[in-house]
């Protein structure tokens, strides 16, 4: 800028926009959550759907599923989760990188649902935090829209201060891999 | 070739051997054969009556024995469904001949009915579980098996350990 330079008032007015860092900073996180690709059970096809023209999950930023958990900050538990795959759940979840966040979705992903039995693990929240509970079985996509409406509100909620991924100390955090460790 | 033609030709190739047939109780032709004449009957039959596709390979648990039931067809000449059973009155350790040689299908259905039921096949060419991981405590479609939730630090201990990358 030179010093001959003059700005009118009204310009300026126009051009310089003051906020916070946090605001900012969630706003940009908020609106570009990927979920990684990544179906169960039933409920994948009502999470599909939710990709379809009709319902374009793209409204909020989330056209795409990632194929890789590295690219993902959002994994939405979409059917019942086996004894067989929870390990691999398990796993995928810890190779997303923070911050990242869990939905789980129907009654399947709550709580194991109709399938009291030995090949179902009765619950998501045994493996991993989940932060935003959708019921249904399935939950229609609008469900899963308000769902995900509902981890919007918890990312705008977060500051840069106080989340543990951010800053130099690591990510050390009560997000670890379990709930229990 | 009628039922009663495929019976009285089992019966002249096997004459020492007794078999059973159910017909009243079920809709289809069956034959009871006993477990150690097994693998010569489906062998018999494969060769010589041309049953030649082993459609299903399931297995049965009543109170006082296991079951494992085989469906046979012939692509060949178009028989229809002929159902072979061989009762295993041991519960506590019941084993049968694999048919894996003789009908390669046979393979996968046969570690199933082990996996999830117990019954082991003897001469089976990798008789592993194949649903269930190894470790897992039970058979779970057997009876007695207790069916109730499992967490998922109960069941760690019997998982297989993940490869170091």
């Amino acid at each position: 800028m030179f010093e001959d330079e003059k700005i009118p008032v009204e310009e300026i007015d126009r051009k310089i926009l003051v906020t916070s860092v946090d605001w900012i900073y969630n706003w940009g996180r908020q609106y570009s959550m990927w979920p990684v690709m990544f179906g169960l059970a039933c409920c994948a096809f009502e999470m599909i759907g939710a990709s379809t023209a009709r319902y374009d999950i793209a409204r909020f930023g989330m056209e795409f599923y990632r194929p890789s958990p590295r690219h993902a900050d959002l994994m939405i538990l979409a059917g019942t989760i086996t004894h067989k795959m929870a390990p691999q759940v398990k796993r995928i979840w810890e190779q997303m990188p923070e911050p990242k966040y869990c939905l789980a979705m129907g009654s399947c992903a709550i709580s194991g649902g109709i399938f009291k039995s030995y090949a179902v693990l009765q619950g998501a929240d045994e493996i991993l935090p989940v932060d935003v509970y959708v019921p249904g079985c399935p939950p229609r996509p609008e469900a899963l829209f308000d769902g995900i409406l509902k981890i919007h509100r918890m990312v705008r909620a977060q500051s840069v201060k106080g989340v543990s991924w951010y800053g130099k100390e690591g990510s050390s955090s009560r997000r670890g891999a379990s709930r229990d460790e | 070739m009628t039922n009663d033609e495929i019976l009285s030709k089992l019966q002249e190739a096997f004459p020492q051997v007794e078999f059973q047939v159910q017909t009243e109780e079920t809709k289809n032709f069956t034959v009871i054969v006993p477990a150690e004449r097994l693998v010569d009957v489906a062998t018999y039959l494969r060769d010589h009556l041309k049953f030649d596709y082993l459609s299903n390979l399931a297995s049965v648990d009543y109170p006082e024995r296991f079951e494992v039931v085989y469906h046979l067809y012939s692509m060949k000449r178009g028989g229809g469904v002929l159902v072979l059973k061989v009762l295993l009155p041991d519960r506590e350790k019941p084993e049968v001949d694999s048919v894996t040689p003789i009908w390669p299908g046979a393979n996968y259905q046969e570690r199933e009915v082990y996996d999830l039921m117990g019954i082991s096949f003897n001469g089976h060419p990798d008789l592993r579980r194949i649903m269930l991981w190894d470790g897992f405590p039970g058979h779970p479609l057997r009876k007695d098996f207790e069916n109730r939730t499992y967490t998922f630090k109960e069941l760690e201990p019997t998982r297989p350990k993940p490869p170091d990358w």
